[in-house]
């Protein structure tokens, strides 16, 4: 390893610098926006100086969205727990039936198991629009339309491939002797996939999980179909903003700002679990 | 408990690697499986263990068919090559594995580790995690993991290979003992003939899937099958001369530099065959030109090796031979030199098949191993 020189460090530095201002702006904007009101918003030229306001806040909070001419009830944190609950509920679903495929898939190399991979995979190909029409009358007959349990098989299609195929490749580079190593010492193959398995495969898990959770999160068109308002999640719901009165931009940000928070959250939690993954050079031993 | 094999095959894909591979192991014995790298030595070693199973043969274990039974219920402790210890576990874990399995009480688990961990001087490492172990620990760890849920059947596949040289010479000197008081019975996989000869209560060698010797350290040292396991027993290489037998006065003989070798009487219907001699280093002794029947050479280079001096020289007719003696004895460094043949010591192979001709080896039941 060489010691980067002082003018290195320098140019990295600033490389990293424009990085990050160019990805960041934007959010830090919208979360300017969101203690704004739309005057202050929309006044030219536009300035970082302003007096905040929880005002965009308080009414999603509350649900009456006051216009300037009327007032509307909106279900803003209805959808949010609508997209957290669907979120949720479909990574943990997928995550029960996709880890243990893909260890399967993995490590039991069973006749036509590629096939089904490959198959599986290719539910991400197809556009969802391709798939939504006769999905909608296939739920609306057998009474799954506008129900959770229904979106959430819906967001299997999102998320099990998802889930299937990165896990898969961290159950791979396991090598099979530590497996052997344990089924010898005595334990089960139920046991040897909980402890040696799921541990050293976690990194990979929670990173897939979290991939999994965020698509299903910004997942719009299946929702926007199959669901109805009370079901909708943020995504949807967010087209309520867009009003006959105009657009309010200080709740569209206040908007974004609660709906990006649970995936930052997570994603910043998560990513100490990922740098230790990767870092850990666990399974050359 | 005693093991059998019984015409074990295994392919993968169209790439046989097991071809009829049959062993017996006494109670309590150790077989050392000798072999080069691909030899089908590991995937005899998993097909035991049974985390592979065979295409067809039988393994059996105390006389009980293997086949269909997990290998967590077939009594067997396995070190790997690579260690294969658990990543995520501390040493001390690794080594409780088998104790845990076994379902034993959290203090006979913590004696059982710990009187192994003293035994190979692990202790003190017992708490770290195997990355923060040395190369040497975690061989030790693995083996002690092998070790302590006290299995009847070890499987010790090539345990010394990813060790530095000191720690292979201290383990060398420990692990047969070791070994012994497990009262266990062990196949040792190595590709190290030493290790091989110092281990083994047998050695069976197999390559390209196939045994190709069984017998004692001696009889495959003094007597191997073919010259591929002349070649790999032995160190300084064993010396491979392609000759013809003739039929003298005495006897059938071979010429080494137009001086006659006696061999046998036995090898009397060899006459004409196309042959190889094999020869010891340690065969080859220098003497004084006046001694009759010495060869003359040119001696080329010598490398003193700790125990040993070996002499690299050159025939008349340009052939490189090695002689070997004991370090601190005196021999020539370069120039011309003589030197003879203990003809008793002498291996007579097939030329074309490369097979031992039977018949050299009853002079050879006295002769030493070096």
């Amino acid at each position: 390893m060489h010691k980067a020189s002082v003018l290195e460090r320098t140019l990295r530095g600033i490389a990293l610098t424009l990085v990050i201002f160019f990805f960041m702006f934007p959010i830090f904007w919208i979360f300017l926006m969101s203690f704004q009101t739309n005057e202050t918003i929309l006044r030219v030229p536009p300035s970082m100086i302003f007096e905040p306001t929880l005002t965009n806040y308080r009414s999603l909070i509350s649900g009456t969205l006051e216009g300037s001419t009327a007032t509307l009830e909106i279900r803003f944190m209805s959808n949010l727990y609508n997209s957290l609950f669907l979120s949720v509920t479909s990574v943990t679903v997928g995550l029960l039936l996709g880890v243990p495929a893909a260890y399967a898939f993995a490590k039991l190399k069973f006749r036509g198991s590629e096939d089904i991979a490959f198959t599986l995979l290719s539910f991400r190909f197809a556009p969802p629009l391709l798939v939504l029409l006769p999905l909608t009358i296939y739920f609306q007959k057998i009474g799954l339309a506008d129900t959770y349990l229904g979106l959430i098989w819906v967001y299997q299609l999102i998320v099990l491939p998802l889930i299937l195929w990165i896990v898969r490749g961290y159950f791979e580079d396991i090598p099979s002797d530590i497996e052997y190593a344990h089924r010898i010492a005595g334990h089960g193959f139920w046991s040897t996939f909980t402890k040696i398995a799921l541990p050293l495969a976690g990194p990979g898990i929670a990173a897939a999980g979290l991939l999994a959770f965020i698509f299903a999160w910004n997942n719009f068109i299946f929702a926007l179909v199959l669901a109805s308002a009370d079901k909708q999640p943020v995504t949807v719901g967010a087209l309520a903003f867009i009003t006959a009165s105009g657009i309010n931009y200080g709740q569209i940000a206040a908007g974004i700002m609660l709906s990006i928070a649970p995936t930052f959250a997570l994603a910043l939690y998560a990513q100490r679990y990922l740098v230790e993954g990767l870092s850990l050079g666990a399974v050359k031993g | 408990m005693s093991l059998s094999l019984t015409d074990i095959r295994k392919s993968f894909k169209d790439d046989t690697v097991l071809d009829g591979v049959s062993l017996e192991v006494p109670t309590g014995k150790t077989l050392v499986l000798f072999g080069p790298s691909g030899a089908g030595k590991t995937v005899l070693l998993r097909l035991i263990a049974g985390v592979i199973e065979p295409d067809a043969g039988v393994v059996e274990i105390a006389g009980r068919n293997m086949s269909g039974v997990e290998p967590e219920d077939r009594g067997i402790g396995m070190a790997f090559q690579n260690f294969a210890l658990f990543p995520h576990m501390s040493a001390l874990d690794n080594i409780a594995s088998p104790l845990t399995a076994q379902k034993q009480s959290k203090s006979a688990i913590q004696s059982g580790v710990q009187s192994l961990a003293r035994l190979l001087k692990i202790e003190h490492v017992l708490g770290h995690k195997p990355k923060e172990l040395s190369n040497g620990q975690k061989q030790r760890t693995a083996l002690a993991r092998a070790l302590a849920g006290k299995p009847e059947v070890l499987l010790l596949d090539d345990p010394l290979r990813n060790v530095d040289a000191k720690l292979r010479f201290e383990m060398r000197l420990e692990l047969p003992r070791l070994i012994k008081d497990q009262n266990a019975t062990v196949i040792y996989v190595t590709q190290d003939y030493k290790e091989a000869m110092a281990f083994g209560d047998e050695i069976a060698v197999i390559n390209d899937g196939r045994i190709q010797q069984i017998g004692t350290p001696e009889q495959v040292y003094l007597t191997p099958a073919n010259t591929d396991i002349a070649r790999l027993f032995g160190d300084p290489v064993i010396n491979l001369l392609e000759v013809t037998p003739q039929m003298g006065a005495s006897g059938p003989f071979v010429a080494v530099s137009d001086q006659p070798v006696p061999l046998p009487a036995s090898h009397s219907g060899d006459i004409d065959r196309p042959c190889i001699l094999g020869l010891r280093p340690e065969a080859l002794s220098f003497a004084s030109p006046e001694t009759p029947g010495t060869i003359p050479m040119t001696v080329e280079t010598e490398a003193p090796l700790n125990e040993k001096t070996v002499t690299l020289a050159v025939t008349a007719r340009g052939r490189e031979i090695m002689l070997s003696r004991p370090a601190g004895t005196p021999g020539p460094r370069s120039g011309p030199a003589h030197m003879v043949i203990n003809a008793s010591a002498a291996l007579l192979f097939d030329r074309a098949t490369g097979e031992l001709i039977q018949g050299t080896t009853d002079a050879q039941a006295q002769g030493k191993v070096a």
